[in-house]
């Protein structure tokens, strides 16, 4: 579904991947950890071309990202992406959010996209936010708002970049909930995060980065019972 | 001193003659200056730096020179260039317009850049392009953010047009000065086409702070 070949990124002189290779199965969970500056939310943000490629390949259902002929909005439409500060747009309430870019990409009709976007309230547990704005929200409830904004689009792969890092830990529960329920239902996922318990739980496959290399990866009870690689041991010592 | 009265209401019918004009050009160009100064800010936040640079030289040069020399250019050489004669009025349009679009630009910039990167990044994540994230996500916050300094700015234009008077546009100033040529009189007139004045940009104020309150509701 994803394949990611001897990609390369630098911003200017600093190389910050460096020569990663990763495939990523249909209905997969793959959760990308590692310190900071290891470069894990820049190949996150690769695989839609928020950043652009230096170097290499990345293939999105047989779509390379690399070749400039390819219509990224429209490879971007099947790519959801969540963001750890949630990005939502201030000036419209949670439905209108959530019903922009069906109805203005996708061309759906405004009762379409609001049967929908209630729909996907109702999943992550705020229908009755539907017409309250952003701000009135707590960081949890904006993050679920955000993955049911991804969700409108109906996507076949959803990116998480860091979804938890900037909540209020009493509200990392809830949005975790929600990926759980996603990956339950057979989303494609590659998830940045910290959140060592959901990566054990729900991964399917852990990567460890650590400065702009793929370090070690495996399934989960492997990568954290018996990691191989010193860097590895390492840092989960920290984290754990 | 001895302020007359009679003398303003016997040139009143010029005032306002004078007035409506002074108001017809403002909101000309108010609504060429912005339509102009939108296009030249996106010139000039183009990522083609070659392409971006003539926008960049075009609000030097208006910012940078007196709106006097502008509006005698653009009067005495511009529009006769291009219509064989001159027209007072058309050329008060261009000249406000013009030099309130290099502002403008400014002011466009600014209130674009001002919102946060990840509103471009998430709504080009769900799929728009490049112009629909701009029509629907950027544009819509940056604009409530540029409604004081446009204020200021069509502030500036209203005042910057009795300048008009001195290419013989009968506006509002241009009727004052005739009032003085001909009674001989400083205080009336010009105390006048100050009030008027006054109560223009104080009309243009209130109009606005209503609209940004109307937008902070959202």
């Amino acid at each position: 579904m994803i394949k990611v070949r001897n990609l390369k990124k630098s911003f200017g002189h600093h190389e910050v991947l460096k020569n990663i290779n990763v495939t990523v199965q249909p209905q997969e969970v793959v959760v990308v950890i590692g310190p900071s500056g290891s470069g894990k939310s820049t190949f996150l943000r690769c695989i839609n071309l928020l950043e652009t490629i230096t170097a290499g390949h990345i293939y999105i259902e047989g779509i390379d990202l690399a070749d400039k002929k390819t219509d990224i909005n429209k490879v971007r439409t099947e790519v959801g992406m969540v963001f750890q500060q949630f990005n939502l747009f201030p000036h419209k309430t949670v439905i209108e959010n959530i019903m922009l870019s069906p109805m203005k990409v996708r061309k759906v009709s405004a009762e379409q996209a609001r049967e929908k976007g209630l729909a996907l309230l109702k999943k992550v547990g705020l229908e009755d936010k539907a017409d309250a704005y952003p701000d009135s929200l707590s960081g949890g409830q904006k993050q679920r708002v955000a993955i049911a904004r991804a969700l409108a689009m109906e996507p076949k792969i959803m990116l998480f970049d860091e979804p938890t890092s900037a909540l209020d830990p009493e509200m990392v529960g809830e949005v975790l909930e929600v990926m759980k329920q996603l990956a339950k239902e057979g989303m494609t996922m590659v998830v940045v995060t910290h959140e060592m318990g959901f990566a054990r739980e729900v991964g399917d496959r852990v990567i460890f980065m650590d400065g702009g290399f793929i370090v070690e990866e495996n399934v989960p009870s492997e990568l954290f019972e018996n990691p191989k690689e010193e860097r590895t041991i390492s840092f989960l010592s920290k984290v754990l | 001193m001895d302020f007359r009265f009679d003398l303003i209401s016997e040139y009143s019918s010029f005032f306002l003659k004078g007035t409506m004009l002074t108001i017809g050009l403002s909101i000309a160009s108010i609504l060429f200056g912005t339509i102009l100064g939108l296009l030249i800010g996106l010139g000039k936040m183009m990522k083609n730096k070659f392409l971006a640079q003539p926008f960049a030289w075009y609000i030097v040069f208006f910012r940078g020179t007196p709106f006097l020399v502008q509006i005698l250019l653009i009067h005495f050489a511009v529009v006769p260039l291009f219509l064989g004669r001159t027209n007072a009025i058309v050329a008060a349009i261009l000249a406000l317009s013009f030099c309130s679009a290099a502002y403008i630009a400014e002011i466009f910039r600014a209130g674009i850049q001002s919102i946060d990167r990840g509103q471009m990044e998430a709504a080009r994540s769900l799929g728009m392009n490049h112009l629909q994230a701009m029509r629907y996500v950027i544009l819509p916050q940056a604009f409530k953010r540029m409604i004081p300094p446009l204020g200021n700015e069509f502030i500036v234009l209203i005042k910057d047009s009795s300048l008009a008077a001195l290419i013989a546009a009968p506006e509002l100033m241009y009727w004052g000065r005739a009032m003085q040529g001909q009674y001989f009189r400083v205080w009336e007139p010009y105390l006048t086409a100050a009030v008027i004045y006054l109560l223009l940009t104080i009309s243009l104020s209130f109009f606005l702070s209503k609209l940004e309150r109307r937008l902070a509701t959202g």
